[in-house]
């Protein structure tokens, strides 16, 4: 063993500088150079203050914003710095009992509920819903802001992504981008 | 199911079987020291370390000096943990990890488990991810990859005694493969919206006044590495299913190709050092059969979804909870079969919210020892074993010396194979059980019934077969999960690594004999069969009664609408 020791000593430390100090920095240079809108968190801001992450989901309870689905990161969720899914099994009394809650929340009209609606996420930061869970959020955005249907509803569908390639990933919208647009309409000069 | 389902899903399988050709070409031209555009780096290593990288090791020696590289990269990240409170790049000042968590997340990281008892973005500085955790990423994988190819060497030499060196061909594993391979994956990354920074959290003020805090961090570097070596430990606590580790549709799937792309090829560079392509196909033929049929049962049952959640008037049965928008049932599914067929352990879906028996499968997958393609290195010599067990089997049917790849098993080699193949079994069930009757224990469970029991044995399966994904839940980060979960992850990494290598120290012993008429053929359909056969009598058996107890138990309560 002692014949491997100095091998296993000076083979950890030039690893570590190589792959542990050298690999990572040498990539946050680059990344910083090529992409760095990317590489520093896909920010977005408006009027110079920073207002969430494109790829990180915000809480919303305002009737008159989309809402995003039920988040377990952190204690009041959607917490940026501790993302988690609730973990709670398909035989759960307490989940059964939350997503009875968020369906008695978003219940809005005879309309069965998207299922993802009341459903936590994996990270608890999702940034999308599905333009069917959108679409069945309209009316209730349009009656909070006092806007025709319409024009909420083709909001939605210009924001909506559809797959890659026609295969490739999920239709989603945005909610965060979503609610960005909602108020742009409303900034906008009537007339 | 759906037709786009299946079709990102053959999009996934295809791009990883489209690289094991060429990969598997290359390594083998690594691994006999044809590959130098590093040399530089590499003798200089050599020079540095006193290391003459033409001396080559006996099994003993070669396992010496593997134990030595380990235990020396244990202490350097325990130490690391320890005092991260007082070393650089912490902006979220966080303050020194825990005794039991440094030691669990010390083995978890050394033994390419990944096993996470922490929070990532909760618990760990910038330093401590990028000097500790990344390096281990690609070194535990590198040991992995060279373990396997001193075993391939064990079947190409003919009356040998040496398995060839260790350091040699832990460094050419991660400079001429691993270290390549994750530049480039972690620059697309980037390119396709990953951070990489040295920042701390940034505070944004929401569009309804409140604050939120979004951690950030070298992602990129780690992420890229994490996918390629198996590691699975993500930066972030909800891992490939944090957005910052996974945006889009695209990281997605390179992600996928990712989890599979080395261990797949390694096949390759099997049948190529031993001298005959047909051998590593044919094991590659078996894994597949298993890949397949742990993604329609998975997928199926994810799908299909839940009874209880019809009845409440939703659009849908599939099973969402603990599943992303972007990447949708087919692709969550497909994940989880990936990712436990190798030792890989990310997620980016929440396991432990899958139906019973969509959370069966990627259980089953550990629990069968990752053979199913596998872990870097760790897949390949885990399958071997495998191959020389069916060998036996098939020799006792006829009555015949078993053979294979022209090495004669003995009676040593049997009894390592078995001691080899059985610890990892016994590590699981005895760990389990002694979590269900240790007090305190069941304070941990995020779930009760038979989930909660799924927990237990998710966890122990996890930690003994090197895997690192969890049925996450259970609160794992309390001392008794944190030393016994850290137990098993040695158990399962060392003291089957160690019979293996005598294995491999027995057999280059031998020498090769020619096949004759009664030579049991070891490519075809037969011999899959007969292969995937021996692996699921074992695992099943092994392991039926314990998952009867806890995911089949569930599936009928949940069908009958009952709920703990």
């Amino acid at each position: 063993m002692l014949t491997h020791l100095r091998p296993a000593l000076a083979m950890t430390l030039l690893f570590t500088l190589l792959t542990g100090i050298a690999y990572p920095l040498a990539m946050t240079g680059i990344a910083q150079a090529i992409a760095p809108e990317a590489a520093n968190g896909s920010l977005i801001e408006r009027d110079g203050k920073v207002i969430g992450s494109s790829l990180i989901g915000q809480g919303f309870s305002d009737p008159k914003y989309f809402w995003p689905r039920p988040s377990a990161a952190g204690k009041s969720g959607y917490d940026g710095t501790s993302s988690s899914g609730s973990n709670l099994g398909p035989t759960s009394k307490a989940l059964m009992a939350r997503i009875q809650g968020d369906i008695d929340k978003v219940k809005d009209g005879s309309a069965p509920v998207p299922t993802e609606l009341v459903t936590a996420s994996a990270s608890g930061l999702d940034p999308h819903i599905s333009p069917a869970a959108a679409l069945y959020q309209v009316p209730r955005v349009a009656r909070a802001r006092g806007l025709p249907e319409a024009t909420i509803r083709d909001l939605v569908l210009r924001q909506a992504e559809g797959r890659a390639l026609g295969f490739i990933g999920e239709p989603r919208v945005n909610v965060l981008r979503l609610n960005l647009a909602l108020d742009g309409i409303a900034r906008r000069p009537q007339g | 199911m759906t037709l786009i389902g299946w079709l990102q899903i053959a999009l996934a399988v295809g791009l990883v079987l489209a690289t094991v050709a060429p990969l598997g070409a290359y390594m083998a031209r690594v691994y006999a020291g044809e590959v130098r555009f590093l040399a530089p780096v590499e003798n200089g290593f050599y020079a540095l370390a006193g290391i003459d990288p033409r001396r080559e090791q006996s099994w003993a020696g070669y396992t010496m000096a593997m134990l030595a590289f380990n235990a020396a990269g244990f202490a350097l990240l325990y130490g690391i943990l320890r005092l991260q409170d007082v070393l650089p790049l912490n902006p979220a000042g966080m303050p020194a990890v825990p005794p039991d968590l440094a030691f669990n997340t010390a083995v978890s990281f050394t033994t390419n488990t990944n096993w996470q008892a922490y929070g990532g973005e909760a618990t760990l500085s910038h330093f401590s991810q990028m000097a500790g955790l990344t390096v281990q990423n690609f070194v535990s994988a590198a040991t992995g990859m060279a373990i396997a190819i001193a075993f391939a060497r064990a079947f190409a030499r003919s009356g040998a005694t040496t398995i060839g060196n260790f350091w040699a061909d832990m460094t050419r594993s991660t400079l001429y493969v691993l270290l390549p391979l994750a530049l480039v994956m972690a620059l697309a990354m980037v390119l396709l919206g990953l951070p990489q920074n040295l920042s701390g959290p940034v505070e944004a003020t929401t569009l309804e006044g409140g604050k939120q805090a979004i951690a950030q961090g070298p992602v990129a570097s780690q992420l890229a590495i994490k996918m390629l070596g198996t590691n699975g430990g993500g930066f972030f606590n909800a891992n490939s299913a944090h957005p910052y580790e996974n945006p889009t549709a695209w990281t997605n799937l390179l992600e996928l190709w990712a989890i599979l792309a080395v261990a797949a090829a390694l096949t390759a560079t099997f049948g190529r050092i031993v001298g005959d392509r047909a051998q590593g196909r044919a094991l590659l033929a078996a894994m597949l059969v298993m890949l397949g049929a742990g993604i329609v049962a998975c997928y199926g049952a994810e799908a299909a979804g839940n009874p209880i959640l019809a009845k409440l008037g939703l659009t849908e049965a599939a099973n969402w909870e603990g599943k992303e928008t972007r990447f949708g049932i087919a692709t969550s599914s497909l994940w989880a079969v990936f990712t436990t067929a190798a030792s890989n352990g990310s997620v980016n879906a929440m396991h432990d919210s899958f139906t019973p028996l969509g959370g069966l499968v990627p259980m089953f997958n550990i629990q069968l020892g990752e053979i199913v393609i596998g872990g870097v290195g760790a897949g390949l010599y885990g399958m071997l074993l495998y191959a020389i067990l069916a060998v036996f089997v098939a020799g006792l049917m006829v009555g015949r010396t078993p053979e294979y790849l022209g090495k004669k098993i003995g009676g040593r080699e049997v009894k390592l194979t078995m001691l080899a193949l059985l610890i990892s079994p016994m590590t699981i069930l005895v760990f389990t059980a002694l979590a269900c009757v240790w007090p305190g224990a069941a304070e941990s469970l995020a779930n009760q019934g038979p989930h909660g029991f799924g927990e237990y044995l998710y966890a122990y399966s996890s930690g003994a077969g090197n895997n690192g994904s969890a049925f996450a839940g259970l609160s794992a980060n309390t001392p008794f999960f944190n030393i016994t979960i850290g137990l098993a992850m040695l158990f399962g990494r060392f003291l089957m690594i160690v019979p293996m290598l005598a294995v491999a120290g027995s057999l280059v012993a031998k020498p090769k004999v020619e096949p004759g008429a009664g030579t049991f053929p070891t490519t075809g359909p037969i011999w899959v069969g007969l292969l995937v056969g021996v692996i699921l009598i074992l695992g099943g058996l092994t392991f039926f009664p314990a998952l009867a107890l806890g995911p089949l138990v569930e599936h009928f309560a949940m069908q009958a609408g009952d709920l703990f």
